[in-house]
């Protein structure tokens, strides 16, 4: 027992110690932070306004008179299914590939790629849940904003999103969760996050159980400390509502 | 067109399900100022529908709607702009959940009406002062009792100083030991001069407050009168029936 207890020290010291190879780790985890963070605020600005052209688009087709207007919001849901088709279609590996090697070739800073792509990606299934959010608000709070003689975007603006945003939090958090992990394929377009930087350190040393398992242990921190903020903020939610 | 006319409806239809129900089937009414116009009829009558396209809440599919002097129904005309003149309530209140009373109360004032925050407060805690709820301006809807809440959702009508009241039903949705409360505002906002347009199944409210009682059945105006006319002398079978069951 006290033997495989040294070697593991022995071991730990030899990976993360030695050459400060610990700084693999905690550059990659800044770096796998930062692409997370970004990509979720790219995700929920693209979440909310293709919600918006979904659902109201949906909620006005059958009303809408004809001209530029109408021609213009069938476009834009044309676009927005389109985006939502391919992009919960295809894998995100891919699409990092295709970000990377495809459309933002000239630029240099993977961490800027690597948050667009994810951003683009979550934007997809973030819409979907704003659209759930959207519809699932009474009609009655809709109508009366525009009794009061709010246009259509003023209402979403002011009494349709913030409640919407509000019964979704719970579940924009779990995208984030569900994000972090995600980004692990990062290292697809040589970006050290923080699964490259383990792997990195394997490389090394040769030694794959310590790194790797330091890896996989620190999402899980991570997931374990934002579910229970999630958690927490559900139960905070729940409360002001009385 | 007579002065005095505020709101002109001409052979409204209102066609549903590309015209297999037919809810409104021309409805002809001139509405005019600081007139109390009660709108009674059995369920599915149409008054509702009837209500609502008077701010285009619901689109007609025939006929027009002329607000002082203005066609609202025809496409090119900016209705967000007419729904600030007609204030609106509604049977389940539809006050916003996640702002306080005084924000909205204030809400429509300083946005679209472009009013300094303070003036629009101060108007709306003198309006609340009037309905003796003052002291909920801090309070979220949630807070609040049915009767409060309706209360609340007239004021915010109020707030945006209306020429027209249109109120949906505006006690259907309460208990009834706090219909009483509603209707009193109502009786001051008609005491004042308001003009209103109030859909209602409170008879006592109809034949004391109304200056005129419109009886829709099936998608039209059936019978028309003061409410002595109505309540004491019907004339049409329809009615006759209507007034016995609800009486």
């Amino acid at each position: 027992m006290a033997e495989s207890f040294a070697s593991l020290k022995e071991s730990f010291v030899f990976n993360f110690i030695e050459g400060a190879r610990w700084k693999y780790i905690t550059n990659g985890l800044l770096v796998t932070l930062k692409v997370t963070f970004f990509a979720l605020l790219l995700g929920i600005v693209i979440g909310v306004v293709v919600a918006m052209i979904r659902s109201s688009y949906d909620k006005t087709k059958d009303e809408m008179q004809p001209g530029p207007g109408k021609w213009a919001m069938t476009v834009l849901n044309a676009v927005a299914r389109l985006y939502l088709t391919v992009i919960r279609g295809t894998p995100v590996v891919v699409q990092l590939l295709i970000g990377y090697f495809v459309i933002f070739v000239s630029s240099t800073n993977t961490v800027f790629v690597a948050s667009m792509v994810f951003g683009i990606n979550s934007g997809a299934y973030i819409t979907e849940i704003i659209r759930g959010g959207i519809m699932s608000i009474d009609p009655g709070q809709f109508e009366a904003g525009r009794s009061i003689g709010f246009n259509y975007i003023q209402t979403m603006r002011f009494i349709i999103i913030p409640q919407a945003f509000k019964n979704v939090l719970p579940s924009l958090a779990n995208e984030f969760i569900a994000l972090l992990k995600e980004t692990a394929v990062c290292g697809y377009i040589g970006l050290m996050d923080l699964t490259k930087g383990g792997d990195v350190i394997r490389g090394r040393t040769f030694s794959a159980f310590m790194p790797l398992i330091a890896v996989a242990l620190i999402y899980l921190i991570l997931v374990i400390f934002f579910s229970w903020l999630v958690g927490k903020l559900e139960r905070r939610l729940r409360s002001s509502e009385r | 067109m007579s002065a005095d006319i505020i709101i002109s409806v001409r052979d409204l239809q209102k066609h549903f399900n590309a015209g297999a129900v037919h809810a409104l089937n021309g409805v002809s009414v001139d509405i005019e100022k600081s007139e109390v116009l009660v709108v009674i009829g059995p369920s599915g009558s149409g008054k509702s529908t009837f209500l609502r396209c008077l701010n285009l809440l619901e689109r007609p599919t025939g006929g027009s709607v002329v607000f002082e002097g203005v066609d609202i129904t025809a496409p090119r005309t900016n209705i967000n702009l007419y729904r600030r003149r007609m204030g609106m309530v509604f049977q389940h209140f539809n006050l916003f959940p996640h702002m306080t009373v005084l924000r909205n109360l204030t809400l429509g004032p300083t946005e679209l009406l472009k009013k300094p925050q303070a003036e629009a407060e101060g108007k709306a805690m003198q309006l609340l002062e009037r309905v003796g709820l003052a002291d909920r301006a801090g309070a979220y809807p949630s807070q609040l009792s049915g009767g409060q809440k309706q209360r609340i959702a007239i004021v915010r009508a109020l707030c945006m100083e209306p020429d027209v009241m249109l109120f949906d039903e505006p006690t259907s949705a309460l208990d009834p030991e706090m219909v009483g409360e509603v209707l009193d505002v109502m009786k001051e906002l008609a005491k004042m001069g308001m003009t209103m347009v109030v859909v209602t199944h409170e008879m006592g409210f109809a034949r004391e407050v109304a200056d005129r009682v419109l009886f829709m059945d099936e998608g039209v105006i059936v019978e028309q009168g003061t409410p002595e006319e109505i309540f004491d002398r019907p004339r049409s079978e329809r009615l006759q029936s209507f007034l016995a069951k609800v009486l």
